[in-house]
Formats: structure tokens, sequence, C-alpha cells
């Protein structure tokens, strides 16, 4: 590690004071960070640790909940709100690495965690244009399995590994932001930026910005929703592909519906086309694997992932056709 | 006054360098060797510590200065008067180990593994996320123990230990 300086932020208005004008970098449960600042990956000068900051979950009278960025995965994974009403971000938290990891990370970090690709992490033995811009990209020809499917480009196709994120989009979560110039909200889905030609710029917040809350907004049908994650092992282990799913069906006609992937792309994926190609229409197994297709059409599959593809296809139909069954006390029409 | 924080019941001063992880003050600086590095990233749960005596957490993602005032306990701290943690003595009664090096990470990880199910938290493998009470299970102890890997395989040792020491407790 490189050296830094370390400061506690007393509140808000202290950590975004703390951060600015120097090469800062917020600290929360550092259940990735540490490791990147190990790795040399990160090289802050100044670390602000926010881990004291806001971190209760408040129902609100609009029936949104706002949870304080500080929040730890296990708190929010636990509350009883959460469980209840938007179960699949329960079930995405807890399909997340491990018990201490989860009771460590916190709600900001772990949306603003970094890619665990391996030639990204790999710095002294492979080219990677998210750790040293221009050098290139190992991973489009090398060993790809984990890596995207969607939304990747020509340099970079590195998968964002969040499992809370994936059901935060599906949500359509919003996050809230402060810096010293001021607070902005921000939906999620619209908060990290894809690769093309700059894999390094990763977000859309700018210098000394702090994610301080995140808001859920009411959405009652999602409380039938759920979070089918496909790994290579049954726990502790990053998502092959994952699905999000909340869907709303009267009279077997889809009158709303909430997917997202997780393990395909380089930012949690809202799958707009799949949800647009679903509504108003019956729901089907049909019509599911015809929404699934209109996601996936786009998918550009490397040498080893091409599973991929098949695999989220199949898992979001499977998914689609429980949450129905279940509604429906166990058949589908 | 100095900034410390409580290492198994005694106040111990902050590192003064911010780089030093919770696990490389206990090892190197207070030689509490119990707690072990396995991987130092965060994969294998050999340096789970207890904050607060139940919230378990890895110490080598852990910088130290963040716990100022907390109070960690560590394998060494857990028997009383020259007695061993009941957790402790079920791993010797079921051979829940063989080299020994994950041991002291598995026994600190079910013990928060068991306040976490006291309290509710649901896991990946529990069914009915409404409900408040949660069935100490196999599965479940499985499921929340995978952060703890031991490469000997003595797992059934382990789940075996867990299950005396703890199910009477839960229920």
């Amino acid at each position: 590690m490189n050296p830094f300086t370390y400061a506690r932020a007393a509140d808000v208005d202290d950590a975004v004071q703390l951060a600015a004008g120097s090469q800062a970098k917020y600290l929360g449960g550092g259940t990735n960070l540490v490791d990147l600042l190990r790795e040399t990956l990160e090289r802050p000068t100044a670390l602000v640790d926010v881990t004291g900051l806001p971190s209760a979950i408040e129902e609100r009278s609009d029936g949104s909940l706002l949870i304080g960025a500080a929040a730890t995965n296990t708190a929010v994974a636990e509350h009883h709100s959460v469980r209840t009403r938007f179960p699949m971000l329960t079930r995405a938290i807890s399909a997340g690495a491990s018990a201490q990891i989860r009771n460590m990370a916190t709600v900001g970090g772990n949306i603003l965690q970094r890619t665990r690709c391996n030639y990204f992490y790999d710095h002294a033995g492979s080219r990677c244009n998210k750790r040293s811009p221009g050098q290139g990209c190992d991973a489009i020809e090398g060993a790809n399995r984990n890596h995207a499917i969607l939304g990747g480009s020509p340099s970079c196709v590195a998968t964002h590994p969040s499992d809370m994120c994936v059901a935060l989009v599906a949500l359509g979560a919003v996050v809230h932001l402060q810096s010293t110039r001021g607070t902005r909200t921000l939906p999620l889905t619209d908060l990290h930026r894809l690769p093309e030609t700059s894999p390094d710029q990763e977000t859309f917040l700018k210098p000394g910005e702090l994610i301080t809350a995140v808001e859920i907004p009411a959405l009652p049908f999602a409380s039938d929703s759920t979070y089918r994650k496909v790994r290579d092992r049954a726990s502790y282990a990053f998502a092959l592909i994952s699905v999000a799913a909340a869907i709303d069906v009267k009279d077997d006609i889809i009158q709303d519906v909430r997917l997202a992937f997780g393990g395909v792309a380089p930012k949690p994926w809202r799958a707009w086309n799949a949800e647009a190609a679903l509504k108003g229409k019956p729901a089907t197994l049909e019509n599911f694997c015809v929404a699934a297709e209109a996601e996936l059409s786009d998918a550009s599959p490397l040498r080893d992932n091409g599973f991929k593809v098949a695999l989220t296809n199949r898992t979001m139909v499977a998914v689609l056709d429980a949450l129905v069954r279940e509604k429906n006390g166990g058949s589908n029409p | 006054m100095p900034q410390t924080l409580s290492i198994n019941g005694t106040d111990v001063p902050l590192p003064d360098d911010p780089r030093v992880s919770l696990l490389d003050l206990l090892r190197d600086h207070l030689q509490l060797a119990g707690v072990k590095k396995g991987c130092n990233q965060g994969a294998c749960g050999a340096c789970t510590v207890l904050l607060d005596g139940k919230e378990r957490i890895l110490s080598c993602m852990a910088l130290a200065v963040q716990y100022e005032g907390r109070k960690v306990t560590s394998i060494e701290g857990l028997a009383a008067n020259g007695t061993l943690h009941p957790l402790q003595q079920a791993f010797i009664d079921h051979d829940g180990f063989q080299c020994g090096y994950c041991t002291p990470g598995q026994i600190c990880s079910s013990i928060g593994m068991v306040e976490e199910l006291r309290r509710g938290v649901p896991s990946h493998v529990t069914d009915d996320l409404s409900a408040e009470t949660i069935a100490f299970s196999r599965e479940e102890i499985q499921e929340r123990m995978s952060g703890n890997l031991c490469r000997c395989g003595a797992y059934n040792g382990i789940i075996a230990a867990i299950s005396e020491t703890h199910a009477k407790a839960v229920r």
C-alpha cells in the first residue's frame, strides 16, 4: 500500500470538505477498497472514513425507503420492510459475498465496488485499459468465461460484480449525492458508465461526490419479487449470471414488470427491452421467451462466455414463470 | 487522550500508520497469533474476529484505525478463567479440524453466526423471508459458514460441533 492519511468524517458536510481538493477516496467497510489499496490499484493520498455517516433505513410516507449509504449489507438484508416489501433486495444481498463481508460492506461501497476481472488485478502480467488507459485488454482474447455479453466494448469487457445493485436497478432506486457544490439525485441506472473507449471512467459521479443515501420508490408488486443467482458453487461465489424480477399480472395480462441482470455487463443491467416486450402481453412462457430474446439479441459473447446468453434467457424465463405460478397457487395457464 | 481500541478486554493504542490492518495489528504488533492470515484478501475467513463480542468481520480487510473505540475479540479472548469456550471444546470433541489453521476463524465465525440466527437475519437458503425465527438446520449452517474455508475438509466435524453447542441456545 502507498501511504495515505486517514480521517473519520463526523457528518456528510465534514466528509465532502475532507475529500475536497485532494486525491482522496471515501472508505466504507473496506471489503473492496482495502484490497485495491494493497494491490496498489488504488493510490489515494487520503482516506475519508464514511462509515459513521447516516445508516438508518427510513420508511417514508410516500411508501419509499430511504437507506443511509453507510448501512451495512446485513442491515439492509435483515430489515423487515426490505424483506417483506422488496424481497428481491434481501435475496440479492444474501446471495452475495460471505456473512463477514456483508457485516462490513456498506451500501455506498457496494455500488462503487470495482470489477473482479483477473486481468484488471494482474498488474504485473496483463494489459488492462481500466487500470492503465490505452494499454489494451487481455480479457477480450483471453480467459473470458466470467466477462460481459452485454454493454462491453473493444476496450473492456469486465463485469460489475454486485448482486445488490441488480435488485436496486430493477426496483428503480435513486441515489442521493452530495459534494461541496451541493446535492443532487441520480437514478442508479444512470450512475455507472459503459466502458466505450474509457473503461477507467466507471461512473458519472463528479469529483468528490459522495453517495449519501439510496432511495427505493414504492412498488407494491415488488412484494413478490425475487432474485436468482447462478454460480459455479452453491455459496460465496460471484454470479455467472443473475436475474432480479418482479411481475404484476391481472387477468393473465402483464400490467407491469421489472427485470435486471447481473454478471453479464459492465454495469447492473436493467432489462428495458425485455420489460417493454412484456407489458400488456399475456403472461405466457412463449412471451417470456420472446422478451428474453428481445433483451439478449444484442449480446456479444466472447470465446468462453457464450453459455451466458442461453443461461440468462432460461433463467429469466424460469424466474418469471415461478413468480406467476406462485401467485396463481401453482399454475401458469 | 490516546486513541485506542479494545482487544480481548485490554485497551491498546491505534497504530500510527493507517495502513495497518486489524489482522496485522493483532498478529504482528500484539503477538496474538491465533488469528490467522490465510488469503489476506477476504476470500478464506481464517482472519475472522468478533466486534462487540458478536459481529463477525474479516480482520484482513479492516484497517485498524477504523475500529477506534470498538471491542474486538479474537480466539485468545474466548476462554474464561482457563476454561475453553463451549465451542472450542466441541471442535475438539467432534474433530472439527485437522491442521487447525482455519479453526480460530471458524470458531469466531460460528459465534457470530449464532447471533445472526438469534436475531433472525435471513440467509440465501431461508425460504420464508417474512418469518421472524429461522430454523437451525444443517443447510442453514452450511450456507452461513460458507465464508470460512477448510482445505482439510473437516466440514462435517465443524457442523457437528456448531450444532451440538448452539442448537438449544437458538431454540
